[in-house]
């Protein structure tokens, strides 16, 4: 049920501050949630002091430089720093995005990092996604079909069939969407979350797929679809512009149109 | 929830919530004043079901500021949740979700909202 308030064990305390070089004058402060399981010790933010005339645009580049020059514990998971891995998800300046393809000169004032929100932290910025992951794998995101598959090609689609799936194929599961809901915040131990639901949607209304009523059996529950009460948060954080809330709003019409 | 030990990541403490957040939470606290304001709508009617007497005894309160306040605050919660609710209609039939609509209908929703408080309470004091 929903908590709104930090266990004992996750109330995030002052940490340290790490100065800048000298001779640094174009500085950007960093404040950076830190949570080292080892120590036993509470989450805590540090602050670094990062000199902005050698490092690169993004928040992803501050990140390493500090890792690199100016502490080496700080954990965090990142890879193609492109925005199409979906590795480097957190929350940045209060809202969640891939620090990767976050700039930092739009951000005013410190820059606030933190995990993505509401999530158990395995260590800093690096969140445990077991259970948002296997809500995506629930939803069984892979072609489902009774007819055999036709014995000299592949299974054909036509363009606007194809085009359905535009705007539903390129998640890229980085969770920004799912953690920035305080829905899923609430309940996610029921309600699947917005990029599971997506998912779901883009196996629904494929054409080549031929169990979109079993799908959505399984979707119809007042807890897995119908938590979502179209807050939005999904959309406006999503790094590939989709838009779950439609798709979710698609999948309940799909639910009430099968009942007409 | 693989392991409970762990301390959970901050949420409503470090999210900067958009308006449309903002404006969602707020849907669900104006049911919840429409809903104790349909207990006084009762009252009120109890009262003149009682008589005049009965009536005349409760409209100091109506006039004295606190009354004034709720007042004014259902029925600014009434139009809020009225024009927030036909957003909510058109999403249901699947209007609406760009980014751009969101905000704008989300503007939309609060000035019509705000007009219309206004537009009674002249309406009714002039009355």
């Amino acid at each position: 049920m929903a908590e709104f308030t930090l266990p004992a064990n996750s109330v995030v305390k002052q940490g340290k501050l790490y100065k800048a070089t000298d001779g640094a004058t174009n500085i950007k402060r960093f404040v950076i949630y830190r949570y080292d399981p080892d120590s036993g010790d509470n989450p805590c933010t540090d602050t670094y002091e990062v000199d902005m005339d050698s490092c690169g645009p993004m928040v992803l580049d501050a990140l390493l430089k500090i890792k690199d020059e100016m502490d080496a514990t700080l954990s965090l998971r990142r890879s193609c720093r492109e925005g199409i891995c979906g590795s480097c998800s957190m929350n940045i300046d209060g809202t969640n995005t891939l620090a990767c393809t976050q700039s930092i000169s739009t951000i005013k004032g410190d820059v606030k990092v933190y995990p993505l929100p509401h999530q158990p932290v395995v260590k800093d910025l690096v969140s445990d996604l077991t259970n948002f992951y296997a809500q995506y794998a629930s939803v069984e995101p892979w072609m489902k079909t009774d007819s055999a598959t036709p014995p000299d090609r592949e299974r054909l689609q036509s363009r606007e069939d194809r085009e359905k799936l535009d705007g539903l194929y390129e998640c890229i599961l980085c969770a920004c969407c799912s953690t920035s809901c305080p829905s899923y915040w609430w309940n996610s131990d029921r309600y699947l979350g917005p990029a599971a639901l997506l998912n779901a949607y883009r196996w629904i209304v494929d054409s080549r797929d031929e169990a979109a009523g079993e799908r959505l059996d399984e979707l119809e529950d007042p807890f897995k679809l119908y938590r979502c009460h179209t807050i939005m948060n999904c959309t406006k954080v999503c790094p590939k512009s989709l838009n779950p809330a439609r798709a979710i709003a698609e999948t309940r019409k799909l639910l009430v149109q099968r009942k007409m | 929830m693989s392991n409970s030990k762990l301390p959970t990541s901050p949420h409503l403490q470090i999210y900067r919530l958009p308006l449309t957040a903002l404006l969602s939470i707020t849907h669900r606290i104006t049911g919840v004043i429409l809903a104790f304001g349909c207990l006084l709508l009762v009252w009120i009617l109890a009262t003149l079901a009682e008589g005049e007497a009965a009536y005349q005894a409760l409209v100091p309160h109506l006039d004295s500021w606190y009354g004034q306040i709720f007042l004014l605050g259902f029925v600014f919660s009434l139009y809020l949740h009225f024009c927030n609710g036909v957003r909510h209609l058109f999403w249901d039939v699947g209007y609406g979700f760009e980014l751009e609509t969101v905000d704008l209908t989300a503007k939309l929703a609060i000035a019509l909202a705000i007009i219309l408080t206004i537009a009674t309470w002249v309406v009714a004091g002039a009355g």
